[in-house]
């Protein structure tokens, strides 16, 4: 396991005896983290791509650092890593850019285990443009159900989350990439929740597009990800128009920018991409197959250890990434969660942003503790410690 | 524990007014799609007074306690006055301090009963008609 009691020390925010079990909704961030924002605050603030002086020099040459380094860690290209404002606007642009071609008769296949940000978008542009949506759905144990048959010679968009943020299922993406390009469709992966676990390689993937968010990787808010095939980023129409995005304008027409700025119209977050440079360096110093290993262990010590809770239900398959969703009897998650935050102790209830698959659970909320690298045993101690006093005071 | 909490959990374990109600006079049901809670508000009325109030619901300890509480509060009272309970008023059966986040749970009997009673009358209530009494 990881050293999670001298890595929660380098987080701020956990110094005060926070118990913090909401991380697939955001993680928090480490000192390195938050001071190189600081840093660039104070010291060389400026626009990108636009002055000639110093500070402006080294603002344009640290946000372009920040797409080698995120390029560098899912084997991608620095052209091929556009910085979105998180993993929903990086599935939108390609919604819209792409997704409005689609004609009537297009099939668009996501599944029922989607967050919100990649079902609604895609919902959404299929009623715009006539297309069909096909929505794969899952078994008694959260798996994808036969996925292959639902992609077929009509299918031109495939949009999965590569894992599910409410049953830590690990979907074969691998698999559905394949699949989705036998028919020539465009493979779009939801990485949101996996790029924060494991090692994600967008080449041995072969994904076309993988959007993530900087927040839930240690990184600060409002800096997501979407990658992109270089080849397929060249024909597509930006989404975004302004500045920063154009090579040329005239008064009749516009010449765009090169990848990835064509898609990065306006002032970007400069600070999120330094924040998020220092989140994968820190990530990389602890090696994604030990974060990885590290909360597989805590997932199985709250299973082990919260197993001799009567009317504690666990959602989902036996292999889980990163997190546990469950329910107590008939107690609802907001009470569990309201209860549990009285003992300092952050876990999230509710629907997820998941509605269509927490319904398909039969229920309208469920409880979720979802762990990271500064999580410790002690942490699931005092999470199980405590769902027993909730199940004394409520009697369930 | 707090007695006032202590009360909340016993309406929600036990509850007093629940259960389906045959012929009824009004009903209204409302949801509180964020977090799932679900309130059905039943009424029998006679001359303009409630006789009879039950409810059915699934969701939180607030909700539905709330909704047990205000059952009994109802009874017997004149349905103008109703309309003007105020959404302090609730809070104060609650007992407890109700943040932000789950002052929706609390009101959703009570503003369940009102759209209800203003629906037989013929005009349709939102929240937002409603949720402006917080300040009354
Ligand atoms: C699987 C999955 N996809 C997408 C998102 C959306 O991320 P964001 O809110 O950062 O856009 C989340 C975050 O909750 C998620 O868990």
């Amino acid at each position: 396991m990881l050293n999670a009691e001298k890595i929660k020390k380098e987080f701020p925010i956990l110094s005060k005896g926070l118990i913090y079990l909401d991380n697939a909704a955001t993680t928090q961030k480490p000192y390195q983290v938050i001071n190189s924002m600081k840093d660039y605050y104070e010291n060389y603030n400026a626009n990108v791509h636009r002055g000639v002086y110093r500070i402006a020099v080294e603002a344009t040459e640290k946000y372009e650092e920040a797409h080698r380094v995120i390029a560098k860690f899912i084997n991608a290209l620095p052209n091929e890593v556009i910085f979105t404002k998180n993993t929903t606007e990086a599935i939108n642009l390609v919604a819209y850019s792409l997704g409005m071609k689609l004609k009537k008769g297009d099939e668009v296949v996501i599944s029922l285990m989607e967050h919100h940000s990649n079902f609604v978008p895609w919902q959404q542009i299929c009623k715009l443009t006539n297309a069909v949506l096909r929505i794969i759905p899952i078994d008694e144990n959260g798996n994808l159900k036969d996925f292959e048959k639902h992609i077929n010679k009509n299918t031109k968009i495939v949009s999965i989350t590569h894992a599910s943020n409410v049953l830590g299922t690990i979907n074969p993406v691998k698999e559905i990439i394949k699949k989705a390009h036998e028919v020539n469709a465009i493979a779009i992966i939801d990485g949101a929740q996996s790029v924060p676990h494991f090692d994600v390689d967008v080449k041995d993937l072969d994904c076309d597009f993988l959007a993530f968010s900087g927040h839930k990787m240690l990184g600060p808010m409002g800096i997501g990800v979407l990658y992109g095939k270089q080849e397929i980023l060249k024909e597509m129409k930006p989404f975004i128009y302004g500045g920063d995005m154009i090579k040329e304008v005239n008064i009749n027409d516009t010449k765009f920018n090169e990848i990835p700025w064509k898609f990065e119209a306006g002032t970007p977050n400069v600070s999120g991409a330094i924040g998020l440079i220092e989140a994968v360096n820190y990530l990389k110093r602890l090696e994604m197959n030990n974060v990885f290993s590290h909360t597989q262990q805590l997932i199985k010590y709250f299973l082990e250890t919260s197993s001799e809770i009567t009317n504690l239900k666990a959602y989902g398959p036996k292999e889980k990434n990163g997190l546990v969703s469950f329910k107590l009897g008939r107690l609802h998650p907001h009470d569990m969660s309201a209860f549990l935050d009285e003992l300092n102790i952050a876990i999230r209830g509710g629907h997820m942003c998941a509605q269509p698959l927490v319904n398909f659970l039969g229920e309208a909320a469920v409880a979720r503790a979802s762990f990271y690298v500064y999580n410790t045993k002690e942490d699931v101690d005092k999470l199980v410690k405590g769902l027993k006093k909730v199940k004394g005071v409520f009697k369930v | 524990m707090d007695i006032h909490m202590e009360n909340i959990l016993d309406h929600w374990r036990n509850p007093r007014n629940s259960g389906i109600m045959k012929d009824a006079d009004i009903i209204f049901s409302d949801s509180n799609p964020l977090c799932g809670d679900e309130i059905k508000m039943q009424l029998k009325v006679k001359n303009n007074n409630i006789k009879e109030v039950k409810f059915l619901g699934r969701g939180c300890s607030i909700s539905q306690a709330a909704a047990d509480l205000l059952s009994d509060y109802v009874k017997d009272k004149n349905l103008n006055d109703i309309k003007n309970i105020k959404n302090e008023e609730m809070i104060k059966m609650l007992g407890i301090e109700i943040g932000p986040v789950r002052i929706k749970c609390a009101l959703l009997g009570l503003f369940a009963l009102k759209k209800g009673i203003y629906l037989k009358e013929g005009i349709k209530m939102e929240d937002s008609n409603l949720n402006g009494q917080i300040t009354n």
